[in-house]
């Protein structure tokens, strides 16, 4: 009982040591002041992928910020497809990503690539937040109803029903060449998306 | 006897966390006080190297740039307030180069908080960022800095002696880029 005790002490000390690497993994702009919730860290993937890659991505159709709808359909045969969910508006690493995507549509661009952000907030939130990245030059879809459908539809769709930080790569066929389904606590690096984007263009 | 490992693995694992190895967030660097002891690398660009006063390869402390007072930039490409307030930034550079007073005394550099390499290159073209700017991919130096929020300034005053004084340490965008300046320029008893 007593030996088990130890053991169980050294964990917690273990995991507590680990913990604060894994807290700062963000850097909070200043402009969203003090609205940001930090759900603190949670576990790093929960869901079970159902994309795979080769494989057709799945369709969809989603509301977006800017009005209208947007499909994955009408890119086909037009533009490579960079799908990034995050897993929820005023949050800390979410609030941290997109607006660095913000930053690079030139080298969209030179990849013949559109970005879609998703995640399964209501239009009204992702409206608020987003707007305080400035303009945004990608769509920004919300998978809010039926909830989280597109994000369950890829095996992208948590527990507790917000998304995975994840990247999908589609190819103008509409094949999935690239997927990421990153831990969530942490942002994907820029130079690994536009290395998957590379690739495309270099017909690997 | 086991009892007494317990408590002493309690006791190991509290001192372990507490202690300043802990890899903790520190406190933000306040003004009067001095700035946590860490390195940055020497960068490979002569123009950047010149500029600072730097020479060889390795790593470098503040301090030892060649300036009176040195501001730095705590930013984020990722960050829109740092992307918004890039242009004012460089006016600042720009004031400095071109004031015969302030010219080689203040030197300015930017770390880009939980941005790697690449990243830190992609802030630097797209807004033609002028001065050194330096890496912290795994968030070591922002933890030292006291996690602030972004953009962050803090201004270092260099004695001839080589020791250091923090002079100014503010969140957030400037009001103005003449106040911003002059108030590190006076902090700095460089006019």
């Amino acid at each position: 009982m007593k030996k088990r005790l130890l053991i169980i002490s050294c964990l917690v000390g273990a995991v507590l040591l680990i913990m604060p690497e894994v807290r700062s993994a963000f850097a909070l702009s200043d402009a969203y002041k003090d609205n940001i919730y930090n759900p603190g860290i949670l576990k790093p993937v929960d869901s079970a992928l159902k994309a795979k890659v080769g494989r057709k991505a799945p369709d969809f159709a989603l509301k977006a910020v800017s009005g209208g709808k947007v499909s994955l359909a009408q890119y086909r045969g037009k533009k490579n497809v960079a799908i990034s969910f995050v897993p929820a508006a005023w949050t800390p690493v979410c609030s941290d990503q997109w607006p660095g995507y913000n930053i690079v549509k030139e080298m969209f661009d030179a990849h013949d690539a559109i970005l879609l952000g998703i995640t399964v907030d209501n239009l009204p939130t992702l409206f608020s937040w987003t707007n305080q990245m400035g303009k945004l030059w990608f769509p920004v879809l919300s998978d809010f109803w039926p909830h989280g459908a597109v994000a369950k539809k890829y095996g992208v769709l948590r527990s507790d029903g917000v998304t995975e930080r994840a990247l999908f790569v589609i190819d103008k066929k509409g094949i999935i060449r690239y997927i990421d389904v990153h831990d969530i606590n942490q942002r994907p690096s820029l130079e690994i998306l536009m290395g998957e984007l590379e690739k495309l263009k270099r017909g690997k | 006897m086991m009892r007494r490992m317990l408590w002493f693995a309690l006791l190991a694992w509290g001192m372990i966390l507490c202690g300043p190895a802990a890899g903790r967030a520190a406190g933000t660097p306040p003004v009067g006080g001095q700035l946590p002891d860490f390195t940055l690398g020497v960068p490979k660009d002569a123009a950047e190297k010149t500029y600072l006063g730097l020479s060889g390869s390795g790593a470098f402390k503040i301090p030892q740039i060649r300036a009176k007072t040195v501001i730095v930039e705590i930013f984020s490409m990722y960050c829109p307030y740092c992307q918004k307030e890039s242009p004012n930034v460089n006016r600042v550079y720009e004031k400095i180069e071109a004031d015969p007073a302030l010219r080689g005394k203040i030197k300015l550099l930017g770390i880009g908080v939980g941005n790697s390499a690449f990243e830190v290159g992609v802030f630097r073209k797209r807004y033609s960022i002028p001065f050194p700017l330096f890496p912290d991919g795994d968030f070591v130096l922002h933890k030292l800095l006291g996690e602030v929020r972004t953009p962050y300034f803090i201004g270092v005053k260099i004695r001839p002696d080589g020791s250091h004084q923090v002079v100014h340490s503010r969140l957030g965008a400037f009001e103005s880029v003449e106040k911003f300046l002059d108030e590190i320029v006076k902090a700095s008893d460089l006019k």
